[in-house]
């Protein structure tokens, strides 16, 4: 039996990298993939190839209204909503010495404000659907520091500390819907496709983030989409308020 | 007291009342020189005051000039100052509470170590060897949710991993400057005003005391001394840490208590 038969999951970020993987993986266990991205090129050509069991909306994550019409629009179109995944994100690469205002709180909004009102939009139509799941994107780096990701760091850190309230909130309010962070290592993603031109010593950055790794290499988008699969899935039902981390061993 | 804070000059934002005042009477009583930086004074205590708004760029570039020209350095930085921004769950906060409370809380708390390390670096002798302690207020709300407010929350989260950014890129930068974050549970300070208001001050205390594992609440003094050491260079090897002084709430299995006022 599919894992996630008739289940209608929303994915931000969801035309590219982890959120794209995640679509995949949504479709082929027998789910329903909405697709909400700001890349409309990408995103509707995902959505194409998925075929009737997939759709893109435009979103921008930081807009309240936009995600309410996302939401909207899924519950139109596959009658329900059971699952998100608040994939959507930037990486910047700065420090507490040459970041600005502006820049922090551009980094916060999309990656902290933007999965608050994620949940927000989601509990509202979960709560019609019979309950449901959440999956938040946060990072190893809202486990631990890194000194060039000052805002990076607390965007994530932030993120880590929502699912829990939402956990916990939903749990009070018996909703029947779960929330749980996923903490990934750094993934062969368009996100670091910069990181990975740099040069850091004598390595590419490619190799240096390889060997920061125990296992010695990135992951890969369909790695991380796997947990994020059962997280999204029935098969994690007594999960809820946790950490789930995916990180080639970074943090062991 | 022993003085081991002699001619070193602290800012504790958020000074004038509750964990901020008791940081800064620990802090003068052991010689410091501190400024209180707040919206409005406190009542009469120990540092001089400075009218401060850390939610405004301006705001610290002006205090970091007060502060330079007046006292001459800059050694501790506590940021202390935070707000409840009221009760609010993810289906209640709107936009405007969370971005009014990541202002105070998680913004304020960024320009603090910014401006910190721009003093403390030329405090510094030869302004690459600085020499200072950043202190930054987060909350026992940022290592575990016990559903309170959730703007609140994520700002203490916020606050948890970027003192770790923090401290990691002063030690690769060779600044000799430390980075930590103390994570309070619920102490008896103004912060809890609505709800000393909506049941008495002493039954308040005892409520929420009663769902702290050591079975009351803790007095500013207590997360103050916590302050203290981490200022000093008694902590001198310490940094990137996660203080918690929460009277027991994140040591077992407890039903945790919302752990701001609702």
């Amino acid at each position: 039996m599919p894992r996630l038969e008739n289940k209608v999951v929303l994915l931000s970020g969801g035309a590219s990298g982890i959120g794209a993987a995640s679509a995949r993986l949504v479709v082929r266990e027998g789910g329903k993939a909405v697709l909400a991205d700001r890349d409309h090129d990408k995103g509707r050509a995902l959505a194409g190839e998925l075929g009737a069991a997939s759709l893109f909306v435009p979103l921008d994550v930081t807009d309240e209204a936009a995600w309410q019409k996302a939401v909207a629009t899924t519950v139109d179109s596959f009658g329900a909503l059971h699952g998100l995944l608040n994939a959507a994100g930037v990486g910047v690469r700065n420090s507490i010495e040459d970041c600005t205002l502006e820049e922090y709180r551009r980094v916060n909004d999309i990656n902290s404000l933007g999965t608050f009102l994620g949940c927000k939009a989601a509990i509202a139509a979960m709560k019609q659907s019979g309950g449901g799941s959440i999956v938040n994107i946060s990072s190893v780096l809202g486990l631990r520091g890194a000194s060039y990701a000052m805002a990076y760091c607390a965007s994530k850190g932030a993120v880590r500390l929502l699912t829990r309230h939402v956990a916990l909130h939903c749990a009070q309010m018996k909703y029947n819907i779960r929330c749980n962070s996923v903490h990934p290592g750094y993934i062969d993603t368009p996100m670091i496709a910069p990181r990975l031109a740099d040069t850091i010593g004598n390595m590419s950055g490619r190799q240096w983030l390889e060997e920061l790794h125990p296992l010695g290499r990135l992951g890969r988008a369909e790695e991380v989409a796997n947990m994020i699969l059962f997280l999204l899935s029935d098969e994690s039902s007594f999960s809820t308020g946790s950490e789930f981390v995916c990180d080639g061993g970074l943090t062991a | 007291m022993s003085g081991e804070l002699l001619d070193k000059v602290a800012i504790v934002t958020g000074g004038a009342s509750g964990i901020g005042a008791a940081s800064a009477a620990l802090l003068a009583g052991e010689g410091a020189r501190v400024v209180i930086a707040d919206l409005q004074a406190g009542r009469d205590g120990p540092g001089r005051f400075v009218r401060h708004d850390v939610t405004v760029d301006e705001s610290w570039k002006a205090l970091l000039a007060d502060v330079l020209g007046k006292e001459g350095r800059l050694d501790i930085m506590v940021n202390n100052a935070g707000i409840a921004g009221g009760p609010g769950t993810i289906e209640t906060t709107t936009v405007g509470n969370w971005q009014q409370v990541q202002a105070v809380n998680s913004e304020g708390v960024f320009l603090g170590c910014k401006y910190a390390l721009l003093g403390m670096k030329e405090t510094g002798r030869d302004k690459q060897a600085a020499k200072g302690s950043i202190v930054n207020i987060s909350s026992v709300a940022g290592l575990v949710s016990g559903a309170g407010p959730i703007a609140y929350t994520a700002s203490k989260g916020a606050v948890r991993l970027l003192s770790k950014s923090v401290a990691l890129y002063c030690a690769e930068k060779k600044y000799d400057i430390r980075c930590n974050s103390v994570h309070p549970g619920g102490v008896d300070t103004p912060i809890f005003n609505p709800l000393w208001q909506a049941v008495g001050h002493e039954q308040g205390k005892a409520l929420l005391g009663a769902r702290h594992p050591i079975g009351r609440m803790a007095e500013p003094e207590e997360i103050g001394e916590i302050v203290l050491w981490l200022a000093s260079d008694r902590s001198s090897y310490v940094t990137g840490a996660e203080i918690a002084a929460d009277g027991g709430i994140t040591t077992g299995l407890v039903k945790r208590p919302p752990l701001a006022p609702s």
